[in-house]
Formats: structure tokens, sequence, C-alpha cells
């Protein structure tokens, strides 16, 4: 939440301030929900943001996110300056809003000047068009799943990947997330959904695209572990969580599709359940983000009643004594990286810790390098360098790790450490299958 | 036990608790609390509210004179001299300090001289006190460090030592505002470049850049970024190729030899068994039974995410950490509601003056023997709650120099103390 949407509500302090007399005048006008204005004016230019930043420490052309930030708001906000085309050089890992000492809202001032550039400033390319499609991966991984094996098929075969870099700038280098032949949505309907009824516990599972069209098994491993555990799960309609959209300055698309979670996920919430997700970036779009940029009845409501499914379970169970002495049977040694999305939400060390006292599996951290790939920026082939060249730090430390596997909570870091690594990458909600199941 | 804070004094708390045998967690609202300080670690740098001009020459002496409402009289000489203990051990070979009760003077990026008790080894042959003749270089484009006016100020303040400054191109061009850590990183890292021709390591065209300049020079001070993962390496290749002893000048955010530090304390309360849980949000409520706290609870992005304790500490820092509120109505410690006595009138909690004796510099909570915050009438205001560092009021550090210090002895007295009792 920013400082301009604290500051007018202090309902609080302003009760406080009128008990002594004092009436505040009000210098700058009525600050609406998107006037930045006290997020720049919170600057205080120590630069941490700029340090932090990993595309500002490969590409010596990109201004760093105190110029995309605050400076540009002043700048832009006069009307007669445009956005620089460098915001989307922006990965949107966020970083630089973990390190900010006086809590200058980055995300949203960033999402705000991309949207502006991409929607009202932008000419129409090719790369705009790719742009738009890569943020709509759900659209492209519906499709996919209707033939998955086909689009496995095409999606990797070489003359396919050299056509699609000639005409959409998709780095022929990548390899495509395979498709599921089964989404987990069809799944669960096929089991005949939840096995495990409970009036007390009680989660609404987003799973979110990949989840579904993709690594399936991370979200059949979230069902078990939780019905091991007696929670009653469901799993309401829902869209994109918006996070490739709000990193292609595609606010327009995010927003439509936030209204469907909002809506869907709030119905759950007026019924009793806590809305769990097992992709950090989902959970931060619905936490952080969405009260960020948009102004939609509950949405301040679904932020309070969202958890990472991991979170979760240690704030509700007590984990610790479970997997205390605990065996992990033929679980290979991992390397772990923690997404920024999940040290953004200070989630970073939570599996390493978790892990620790299970017997015959080695959590090893590779520390807090960015993996480079943030979603849809590695994908696209101007930037594929720059996401390779962030990544490396977190390769090498993998590579120093006593470890042949990876293991991390986002679907896109997880590609960037299989490509990077040729390790297979696991999430950490498949070890605790292993363990609890 | 719970640690609430991230700096020095909750890293100290935790970790001298986590030492006694006590099952710890830290939580910090921010990840890089340590990235803004100077990487040096002061205990009383100039005396507090005296005529006396000039630094502190041994602060152990010193601590005798303080006001019996100051936090070093409170824990005691003893705790202090434990507290650094701690410390040293955990940064071994990284610091120097240990061996004199007396501050080491080191100058600074802006040409002042800081007395301080420990310091990172790679500032050490920068030390004021001595006589070796010295070059200063900053680099063409980095901002934050002018090796000219650094000079001139050491000059002024009559050190003993001769005192040239240079400046030189870095050898790979970066952007112009481009921050420490990239220099950092490009030293670590130590890509080829082709200069004049000519391809060649960054370190060995960064020593040749510098050659011309030496003259005379026995030591060479570089602004502190000489690598984050590699800094020994790089100043050791660096005095080879030189001939001449190197040193870094202390920086203001984000400060290399900070972060530095920052590594350092955490990994070796990880070591010790601590748990951290750092950027997750602010801590921003509580639950007490019976007058005992039961609970805290952290704002995470709107979710109320409980913890629960047997014993707590507070270490949040003062108004500029975020630890006490100050506004029109009043100044609190927000968390816990814990009483911080100031004046009524507002205008008198500041002097005229930029630097006047502000009454604001000293607010603070008011803590008893155990370190456990009181109420206006003297008793606890809860069983289980102890402070340390910044939070606690009775001192102005940013006068005295003592904020280091004053946040290990009361961060390692809390943790012993609150061990005790878990």
């Amino acid at each position: 939440m920013s400082d301009t949407q604290r500051d007018g509500t202090d309902a609080e302090g302003a009760s406080l301030t009128s008990e002594e007399g004092y009436e505040p005048r009000d210098v700058f006008g009525t600050t609406t929900e998107m006037d930045l204005r006290s997020g720049a004016d919170n600057c205080t230019k120590v630069g941490t943001c700029d340090a932090e930043c990993p595309v500002a420490e490969v590409n010596d052309d990109f201004p760093g996110p105190q110029f995309q930030g605050p400076e540009q708001w002043r700048l832009s906000s006069k009307g007669d300056v445009e956005i620089d085309d460098s915001i989307t050089e922006c990965s949107n890992c966020l970083q630089c809003d973990s390190g900010c000492p006086s809590g200058v809202p980055f995300s949203e001032m960033h999402n705000t000047a991309r949207a502006k550039y991409v929607l009202e400033e932008q000419s129409l390319s090719i790369k705009k068009i790719r742009n738009r499609i890569l943020a709509n991966y759900r659209t492209s991984a519906w499709l996919a799943s209707k033939l998955p094996r086909t689009a496995n098929f095409f999606m990797n075969n070489g003359a396919v990947r050299w056509v699609m870099e000639k005409t959409m700038k998709i780095p022929s280098e990548r390899e495509f997330p395979e498709f599921a032949t089964q989404t987990f949505r069809e799944w669960w309907r096929e089991r005949g959904g939840a096995q495990v009824q409970s009036e007390e516990k009680r989660v609404a599972y987003f799973h979110g695209c990949y989840s579904n069209y993709n690594t399936t098994e991370v979200a059949k491993a979230m069902v078990r572990v939780y019905e091991s555990l007696g929670y009653e799960i469901v799993v309401p309609k829902q869209k994109c969580s918006g996070t490739p959209m709000f990193a292609n300055g595609r606010v327009d698309d995010a927003r439509r599709h936030a209204k469907v979670n909002v809506e869907h996920l709030g119905d759950a919430i007026e019924a009793g359940y806590d809305v769990i997700a097992t992709c950090s970036s989902c959970s931060l779009a619905l936490r952080q983000e969405y009260p960020d940029l948009f102004d939609l009845d509950g949405i301040d409501e679904l932020a309070a009643h969202t958890y990472d499914a991991m979170e979760y379970l240690r704030v509700h169970e007590d984990l610790e004594s479970e997997l205390a002495g605990a065996q992990a049977e033929d679980f290979p040694d991992v390397a772990y990286h923690a997404p920024c999305h999940s040290r953004n939400q200070g989630l970073g060390r939570q599996a390493v810790e978790l892990f620790e006292d299970v017997e015959g599996v080695t959590v090893t951290d590779v520390g807090d390098s960015c993996s480079g790939i943030s979603g849809t920026y590695g994908w696209k082939e101007e930037k594929y360098e720059t996401s390779m060249e962030i990544g490396e730090e977190m390769f090498e430390h993998m590579e120093d790790a006593d470890a042949e596997h990876g293991m991390t909570e986002c679907p896109t870091c997880s590609m960037q450490m299989e490509h990077g690594t040729g390790y297979e990458i696991s999430h950490p909600m498949q070890l605790l299958e292993r363990v609890l199941t | 036990m719970l640690v609430i804070g991230g700096g020095i004094a909750g890293l100290s708390s935790a970790l001298s608790a986590a030492q006694a045998g006590a099952d710890v967690r830290l939580v910090s609202e921010a990840e890089t609390t340590l990235h803004h300080a100077s990487g040096l670690l002061d205990v009383l740098g100039y005396p507090p509210n005296a005529d006396v001009d000039g630094p502190v020459v041994d602060p152990f002496d010193a601590i005798g004179e303080l006001p019996e409402t100051h936090p070093y009289a409170i824990v005691g000489e003893q705790a202090v001299r434990d507290g650094l203990a701690m410390i040293d051990d955990v940064l071994g070979e990284a610091y120097h300090g240990s061996h004199t009760d007396a501050n080491a003077l080191v100058p600074t990026h802006g040409g002042t001289v800081k007395p301080t008790a420990r310091y990172p080894t790679s500032v050490a042959a920068g030390l004021a006190s001595d006589d070796r003749e010295l070059l200063l270089v900053d680099f063409e484009r980095l901002t934050g460090f002018d090796a000219g006016v650094a000079a001139e100020h050491l000059e002024a303040a009559g050190i003993p030592a001769e005192t040239n400054a240079a400046t030189v191109e870095f050898p790979i061009v970066v952007r112009d505002d481009a921050k420490v850590t990239r220099y950092a990183h490009l030293l670590d890292e130590n890509p080829t470049v082709t200069v004049d021709g000519r391809e060649q390591r960054v370190r060995t065209a960064l020593a040749d850049a510098i050659e011309p300049h030496l003259g005379e020079a026995e030591r060479v001070g570089f602004p502190a970024v000489l690598g984050v993962d590699h800094p020994a390496e790089i100043r050791n290749e660096l005095e080879d190729r030189l001939g001449a002893a190197v040193f870094e000048v202390p920086m203001g955010p984000p400060s290399i030899l900070g972060g530095r530090l920052e590594d350092r304390l955490y990994a070796a309360l990880d070591d010790a068994g601590g748990e951290i849980e750092a950027g997750g949000g602010p801590i921003v409520d509580f639950d007490a039974d019976d007058g005992t706290i039961s609970e805290i609870y952290m704002d995470r992005s709107g979710s109320r995410i409980p913890y629960a304790a047997e014993q707590y500490v507070l270490a949040t820092g003062d108004v500029a950490g975020g630890g006490i509120d100050a506004d029109r109505a009043g100044v609190t410690e927000p968390i816990f509601g814990c009483d911080v006595p100031h004046p009524e009138d507002r205008y008198e909690w500041f002097e005229g003056e930029a630097f006047g004796d502000h009454a604001f510099a000293e607010f603070g909570v008011v803590v008893d023997d155990a370190l456990r915050p009181v109420g206006a009438e003297g008793d606890p205001e809860f069983p289980n709650l102890r402070a340390a560092g910044a939070v606690i009021g009775g001192y102005d550090y940013p006068a005295e120099k003592s904020a280091s210090g004053v946040s290990i002895a009361t961060g390692y007295a809390a943790g012993r103390r609150a061990a005790k009792e878990v």
C-alpha cells in the first residue's frame, strides 16, 4: 500500500490532531488514488534502489529505478515530458521496492509510468504486439491446452522457433514450457473436486496460469498437502493474476482480469475461505499490486486474505514440529533460489528454514541474486542477453551448491534455472508433499 | 524469543540470545538496513553535552563520567566490553581496533575524521594518525567522493601526513551516475578491457591509471568500492601493483562497507541458529495476556501475520529509523505504546540552531536496569519486553558518535537477559 493511500485514510491521526484544536491545511489539493506526489517526495536520493537494481547492474544504458520512479514522475506529471522508453527495460523484479528505506512506492510508480508509455505513447510495432501476446500468456496457454501434444511438438520445433525469432522476436535459445495433457482444473473436476470438507479450515486456491496449464504437479501437490492437513479446498473461477500484464504496461488487460478475480475470490472470502497461491508473483499481485493500482470493491479485503501457500500453513499449522526429523525419501538435494517476488513478501527464507530439520534432503540457499528472467522479460529477443547476464550469478551459485536439482516458487525463475543449469526444478510444495503424505 | 528490528541493535540482541541457547527469530521490516551505515563501529566519539572540544581518546574512560540515564551507564562498562567482544569474535580478521581501548581516527569521504572503536581492515591503512604520505583517488564519474576536497579537508584538519589527490578514469566506461555496487562488481569480476589497444584486466588497468600520480605516496585511498565478494583479494592485488598500502574511504549510502558488515552479521546469526525474516512488513500490533505480551502482528501487504514468543526485544530505532513516531499530537512508541517522555510544548522539542542541543535527539523509551521499557511511574510496561539501540532515549548519538556501541551493548545485554528467561 502506498503512503499516498495511508495518508489519505489516516482517520486516527486526524481525530487526534483535531482534539488539539489544530486544523490541517491541505497544501497540495485532495490526494486522489493515483496521485504519487507523496511517494515521490519520500525519496531522499540515497540510491539504494539503483544499487539493488539487477538491470542497472548489467546495463549501463538503463537509468535505474530512482529515475524510473520519483524523478520521472516529477518530469512527466507536468505534462510536457513523455515517459522515457527505458521504462520497458525495467523487469519489474521490485528489488527497488524492498531496498528503499523511505517507502517510495516503486512498483506503483513503475507500473503507472509503463502503462502510460505503452497505452498512450508507444507506437505500434511487432514488439508491441509480441509484448501483448506475452502479457496475455493465459490466452495462448488456453489455446495450447486444447491440443497440448501438438502445441508441445510445434513450439519446440526448430523451424517454428526460427520463424518465431524472426517474426515475433522471441529468442530461439529459449525452450517453450511443456503444456500438460490434462489441465489442473480438468483434473480437479475429474476427481470430483474437494475430497475433504471442513467448516473451520477452508482455502480457496488461486492456481494462476502456470500450474493450471503447465506444472499441474505443483497444484496437485498443494491439494494433497492441504487435504492431508484437513483443509477444504475450493478452486474459484479465475483469470490471470495480471503479473505479466503489469510488466508489459497492459494495465488495461490486467484490470479486466482483476475484476473477475476480485469478484470470485471475494465470494469465497465471504464464505469463510482464505485465498492461497503457489506462485509468488500471483500472491504478490493479489496482495500488493491490486490495491496499489485498482479501485475495485473488495480489493483490500482480497489483499488482507491472500497468502502464499507455504506461509499460510506456517501461520495455521505447527509445521516445524511435523517436519522435525521427518523423512524425505528419495528426494534429491536441491539448490534453492528465492524469487524476487517472494523476497518482496519477506518469504525468501521460509523454504530453507522449513526443511532444515527434515532428514534425507539438504536445501541450499543460492543467495539473493535475481534469476534475470522476470516473467516475460527474458522471453524477448532484445532482452535475452541482459536476462542471462543477470542470471549468471545465480547459475554459478547453483553449480557451486552441493546439489544437481533446483527449487523455487516462481514458474519463470524455474524456467531460467533449468535453462541456465540444465537441472530439473521443483516447487517447495512438492517436497512438502513428499514429506507429509 | 522474537527480536523486532534488523539493524545492529537487533542483530546484536538476536546473536547474543542465540549464542546463549535461546530459540530466536529476528523480524525486520526492510531487507537492507545496514546499506545505509558507514560500516564503522563507534563506541563514544565525543563527550555528551560537554564543553570539552575534540574527540574522546578512550571511550571506556569516559563511560564512568556519563549521566546515569545514559544507556552505557544503565548496562555498565562490562556489558559494553562483552558486547564488543561478541562482535569482534564474529567479525574476526575483517575488522580492526580490538587491540586497544583508544579510539582510532578514520578519514571519511568528506575529509572529516571520525573517532571510532572498530573499523574494517580495509580502512586500516588510512588512519589519520599515520604519518606516511598518502594519495586519495577518485573516479571521473563516481559521485559521492571528491578526492581533492577530502584531501584539502584532511590537510586543514592538520593530519601529520602529506596528502595528495588524483582523479582517474575507471577502466570501463560506466554511466555517469553509476552506483558503487556497479564498480564493486566490476572489480570482483575483473573482466578484460582494452586500454590504449592493450588487453588488460580491470584491476591491472586501474592500477596503471593511478601509477603516474603515485609520487612518493606510501598509501593510496580509494572510495569504498573495492569489491563485495573479494575485497581482500582486490586490495592485495592493487597493493602489489602499486607498491603501496591500499585503503578504502568509508562513503555515504548505499554503502559497500555497510553491506559487507550486514552480510557478516546475518551470516553469524544464521550460523548461531537464529531465524531471520527480512522485508515482510512492519510489526503493527500486539496482544497481551494479563499484562504480558502474548503475540505480535506483522502487516504483510494488508494481512495480519501473528508471531508468538515468550520474550520480545524492541530494536526498531529512533525517530529517523521509524521506532519512535513524532507528530503534532505528541511522541509515541508505535507498536506497544511505551511511554516516551517529551515536553508538552512542541516548540521545546528543538533549538533554533541546526546543530543545537535538540531535545528530540534524545527522544526514546526509558528503560530499567533490565532494559525493560518503563511507564511514567517507573514500572515496566511489560515483563517480557526489552529495548535495545536507538529506540532507547536519553542520549544523542549523532552528536556523541555512539550509535553502534549503544546498539551492540544494549543489544548484547537485552539478548542475554531475555535468553535467561526462556
